[in-house]
């Protein structure tokens, strides 16, 4: 198994007609991803064509998911409109809304959030690369790609990577798969401040999930998601957990990029959460470039077979 | 975006919160009629920059003091001869400090007692909360550290506002008299109002303050907004001070790119803020020192790069620099001839690490170790970070 999506969940696209959305409907469809509806108001009854896949474009999130059965959202929506978006799949009563689209007001994340209470529906996001369970061609084709990431640096296997930022996971993901360890689940959360899914609830996840069988963390200065879930890990975690934290060098007070860094409270620098990781038993990787490695050692601790 | 605190002033007025008369100015000239507008007698005058500790700041030329009293408008015109182009060095500034280009003059306020109250984003609870304390005037952080139980926090429900009892339950926590009471109350409420209305990211007033006739005055304000909301707040965008930004990082938003000066020497071009972020760490584990976080964003496209260059360059004390690139959908090998046209292009004489690493990365050190350029190619993040390191220090 997998976290969250599988190679056979059907994906709906929400500004499948955008450039950026659109170029990467593509990329999913080349993935071997099951694109099956698009969505953009006023294109209802057109097809999104790419390499001989036809799909077909809805006015609204319910009429796509009642005509095609998606469950779940890739939304690629321009800020101003992407908190609607999200509130369309979860009257539409998607599993998950993965939102892609960086630069949404924090107020209308903190109403879709609070809108979200009590629905069924999962948000990952925003401001995230996405969501890949990879598969068994070449490549991973075969998988599950919603999102952003580069579908190519992944294989499929047995570790889970849940993480703030995109590049960061991608790094992690490669240093995986060139030691030819391979992925259950990758999961990009996103940097924004208020957001669906947290540290935390991926690591739940995994540690529910009989095929994932080891984690690599990756987190940020600001907030205290990851010395939350770090805690919970030192409790209940079965599985051994490398994670890394960026921004030890970051200056205080100053918003890096679209991080949505900000230090503000105690634990929220990077070496007070470095030194929560530590007491809860989670191997450190002491550079970018050991992220791959420290869950080798982790894992070697625990007796556990990575691949 | 952050403001000034005579505009975060006029904004609270705006608002009905309450604040002590007062008047901005940014040339002599001007100070004479900003003066007028005030009551005669005990005058505070205030160095307007972005950044806190103005108080315990010092300037340049030894002058002490961002936020001086005065006991009247004839010497307060005169604190604020010697504050108006001179550059106030304070805690938040950095020693290279800010010049003071407005002051901003107010009618010194009597005090009985001194609150501090605030209003952010709640990250772990995703909403809205109030942050109010009887020990006002003081640095919050060390309350909140030695007696977190004289900090009071409310947290606003986004889907009902901020309800009517949670603000009384607020008010006599602070153990206002009953009309500071009813004063505090409609002044928090309001402060609610600007905060919710204008997409603010923080709202922070220390001190507020009881006066002995029972009136409840906003003394400082500090106010940032969502740069994210400013498409829909057009008057707020329009009290951007560009002259309290870096001009790199002004230049550098205009090709999209994220950059932030530091004090180091090695000068950081990167995609992706995360890994931007370790850029810099793993520079600081080897032993160096960034100059910069830049995030150049997903796509990284020539024009892009050479603005890049171009920025990181104007920075004087540069010596070295680390291009970084995970070229996930990007090709690159056309990060790559970007690059090497951008190095052309601008003529650089310092040097250069480069790693690439993804999609048709082979094709792309090609490109590199086919330029001719004086470049040095690491393998990983760790690799390339040692090698600039060695190359500077």
């Amino acid at each position: 198994m997998s976290i969250l999506v599988t190679p056979q969940t059907k994906i709906l696209v929400q500004g499948i007609t955008g450039d950026f959305g659109g170029r990467h409907a593509k990329l999913s469809l080349d993935y071997g991803t099951r694109v099956v509806a698009g969505v953009t108001p006023g294109k209802g009854g057109q097809f999104f064509e790419h390499a001989g896949h036809k799909v077909p474009i809805f006015n609204s999130v319910a009429d796509a998911a009642r005509e095609t059965g998606a469950t779940v959202s890739a939304i690629f929506v321009p800020p101003p409109f992407a908190g609607d978006a999200i509130l369309e799949g979860v009257a539409a009563g998607l599993e998950l809304a993965v939102a892609i689209t960086e630069g949404i007001p924090v107020k209308d994340m903190i109403r879709v959030k609070r809108a979200m209470q009590g629905s069924r529906t999962r948000l990952v996001g925003p401001n995230c690369p996405g969501v890949v369970t990879p598969g068994t061609g070449e490549g991973s084709k075969g998988g599950c790609r919603i999102g952003i990431a580069p579908g190519y640096i992944h294989k499929k296997g047995r570790v889970g990577v849940v993480s703030r930022s995109g590049t960061l996971t991608y790094e992690a993901v490669f240093q995986l798969t060139s030691k030819d360890i391979g992925q259950s689940t990758c999961v990009g959360i996103g940097g924004d401040p208020v957001n669906g899914t947290s540290h935390l609830d991926v690591i739940k996840l995994f540690n529910d999930d009989p095929e994932t069988v080891g984690i690599i963390m990756i987190g940020e200065i600001g907030g205290s998601a990851e010395v939350e879930a770090a805690r919970w890990i030192k409790e209940h975690c079965k599985k051994p957990v490398a994670g890394f934290i960026a921004g030890s060098t970051a200056p205080a007070g100053r918003r890096m990029g679209h991080a949505g860094a900000v230090i503000g409270g105690a634990e929220d620098t990077a070496a007070a959460k470095i030194a929560v990781f530590q007491e809860c038993g989670i191997e450190v990787a002491v550079t970018p470039s050991d992220m791959a490695d420290a869950l080798i050692r982790a894992a070697a601790q625990a007796g556990v077979k990575l691949s | 975006m952050n403001i000034h605190e005579f505009q975060a002033k006029a904004l609270f007025e705006r608002y009905g919160v309450p604040v002590p008369k007062g008047a901005a100015a940014t040339t002599p000239e001007e100070f004479i009629t900003a003066l007028t507008r005030l009551p005669d007698g005990p005058t505070m005058v205030k160095s307007q920059i972005h950044a806190g500790g103005r108080g315990k700041g010092t300037f340049t030329d030894g002058f002490k003091g961002g936020v001086k009293f005065s006991p009247t408008k004839a010497e307060a015109k005169d604190l604020a001869l010697k504050m108006l182009g001179n550059t106030l060095v304070t805690a938040q500034t950095g020693p290279a400090g800010r010049k003071v280009q407005t002051i901003y003059f107010t009618a010194a306020s009597d005090i009985k007692k001194e609150y501090y109250l605030a209003i952010l984003l709640d990250r772990a609870t995703s909403r809205p909360v109030i942050v109010a304390s009887t020990e006002g005037g003081v640095e919050i952080e060390t309350v909140a550290h030695d007696a977190p139980e004289k900090i009071h926090k409310v947290h606003v429900d986004p889907a009902y506002g901020l309800a009517d009892f949670q603000v009384r339950e607020l008010v006599f926590k602070l153990g206002f008299n009953p009309v500071e009471a009813k004063n505090a109350a409609k002044l928090i409420r309001n402060l609610w109002t600007m905060y919710w209305e204008t997409d603010a990211a923080m709202i922070e007033v220390n001190p507020l303050i009881t006066t002995p006739t029972d009136e409840v005055l906003a003394l400082d304000a500090k106010v940032s907004f969502d740069d994210n909301a400013l498409y829909r707040h057009p008057t707020i965008t329009a009290l951007r001070d560009l002259n309290e930004e870096d001009p790199k990082e002004i230049e550098a938003s205009k090709h999209s790119l994220s950059y932030i000066a530091l004090d180091g020497n090695i000068a950081c071009l990167v995609n992706g803020a995360g890994l931007a972020m370790s850029t810099m760490d793993i520079i600081k584990h080897y032993g160096g020192n960034p100059a910069n976080f830049l995030d150049v964003g997903g796509g990284a496209s020539k024009d892009q790069v050479v603005a890049a260059f171009k920025i990181i360059l104007g920075d004087p004390n540069v010596k070295g620099i680390f291009v970084n690139i995970f070229g996930g959908i990007m090709d690159c090998n056309v990060i790559a001839s970007g690059i090497v046209e951008a190095v052309k292009e601008v003529g650089l004489k310092l040097p250069l690490v480069v790693r690439l690493e993804g999609n048709n990365v082979a094709a792309g050190k090609a490109t590199l170790a086919a330029s001719g350029l004086a470049l040095v190619s690491g393998d990983t993040m760790a690799d390339a970070a040692q090698k600039i390191v060695k190359l500077v220090v």
